[in-house]
């Protein structure tokens, strides 16, 4: 699934959003931030796992055009129990991918309210703030909030050293996670 | 000048949580509200248990029970919910009580040094001396938000 580089709201207060599930949980995306959906059987690009122990979230990477991404287990960035993955989020001007149980719908959020102030740890970074929808309440998460600069970093220096072939960019496999 | 050195006798509510009782000062409650459902989701702030909806806002729920008293509720009868100034924003929070809450006028004892942070003052009431107590300690500011950062604006 691909979706359109442009992204046209239908009312100017209105931001159009996908649900989808990681654990047993419901989160929140901005449609425009994320570039495609792909199952982790098709997606375009062989994943080469790596390990990094202080990043128990970041499995796999694989390579697409000149950059590295890397692929965030959503349930366990967000410390929920691990579960069976499906889907792959390439997040839009991005180098994260991540990995998720399954889309609930999309919808459109028409409110988007600031985190309480009384959560002070990393949800802050996790999340742009709360949407109600259908008298739910809905974590919106921020797609810059899955890795840090200084974990991008980590990565690419991980990566480095293992010293990956080019040849890892194309062909059209699984992640087999 | 703080509000307590400003004013001897103060309004104020007292709460009951399990065996003791507590006191916030009246300006800072909202309003006294039955158990609703709580929503939770994935963070990393202790004592934060979830969030409930009331009038279209979203109330963190923060059960400071087991820090006051050194043991969790085993009952919700209600939400109090109190507001808390951050800069230029009213925050509100629920706290969750185990009995009534009583509105009442009483002469209120500045907190001294040697009080934990969480208390802004003392009062006594029935035979019983309360600890009016400081939201503001009892829920820190995130660090952003002290040094003058803030997340996303949002509508």
């Amino acid at each position: 699934m691909q979706f359109a580089a442009t992204h046209k709201a239908p009312h100017a207060r209105t931001e159009q959003i996908i649900l989808f599930r990681c654990s047993t949980q419901v989160f929140a995306i901005s449609s425009a931030s994320v570039q495609e959906v792909r199952s982790v059987d098709t997606l375009a690009g062989s994943p080469v796992e790596i390990e990094e122990p202080s990043l128990p979230k970041v499995r796999h990477m694989f390579r697409r055009g000149e950059q590295n991404l890397y692929v965030v287990n959503g349930a366990v960035h967000f410390g929920l129990r691990p579960s069976p993955a499906s889907l792959i989020f390439l997040l839009r001007r991005s180098r994260t991918a991540l990995l998720i149980d399954g889309i609930e719908k999309m919808t459109t959020m028409t409110r988007l309210q600031a985190l309480p102030a009384a959560f002070c740890h990393e949800e802050r970074v996790w999340y742009r703030g709360l949407t109600v929808l259908d008298q739910s309440v809905i974590p919106v998460v921020s797609p810059e909030g899955f890795l840090t600069t200084d974990e991008l970093f980590l990565l690419d220096a991980l990566v480095g050293r293992m010293g990956l072939p080019e040849s890892t960019a194309v062909s059209e496999m699984g992640l087999g996670l | 000048m703080s509000m307590v050195e400003q004013f001897d006798a103060r309004s104020c509510v007292l709460l009951r949580l399990g065996e003791r009782r507590f006191a916030l000062a009246a300006e800072q409650i909202a309003e006294l509200v039955a158990p609703s459902r709580v929503f939770r989701f994935a963070h990393r702030t202790a004592e934060i248990d979830g969030v409930i909806l009331r009038r279209g806002r979203v109330v963190p729920v923060c059960d400071v029970a087991e820090r006051l008293t050194g043991k969790k509720l085993t009952s919700r009868r209600f939400y109090l919910v109190a507001t808390q100034r951050r800069g230029a924003t009213l925050d509100w929070v629920a706290l969750p009580v185990s009995g009534e809450c009583e509105l009442i006028t009483a002469d209120l004892t500045p907190a001294g040094e040697s009080d934990s942070p969480h208390v802004a003052a003392w009062l006594s009431h029935d035979g019983e001396v309360i600890e009016v107590l400081n939201l503001d300690a009892l829920m820190p500011l995130p660090a952003a938000l002290a040094q003058g950062g803030s997340p996303e604006a949002h509508a």
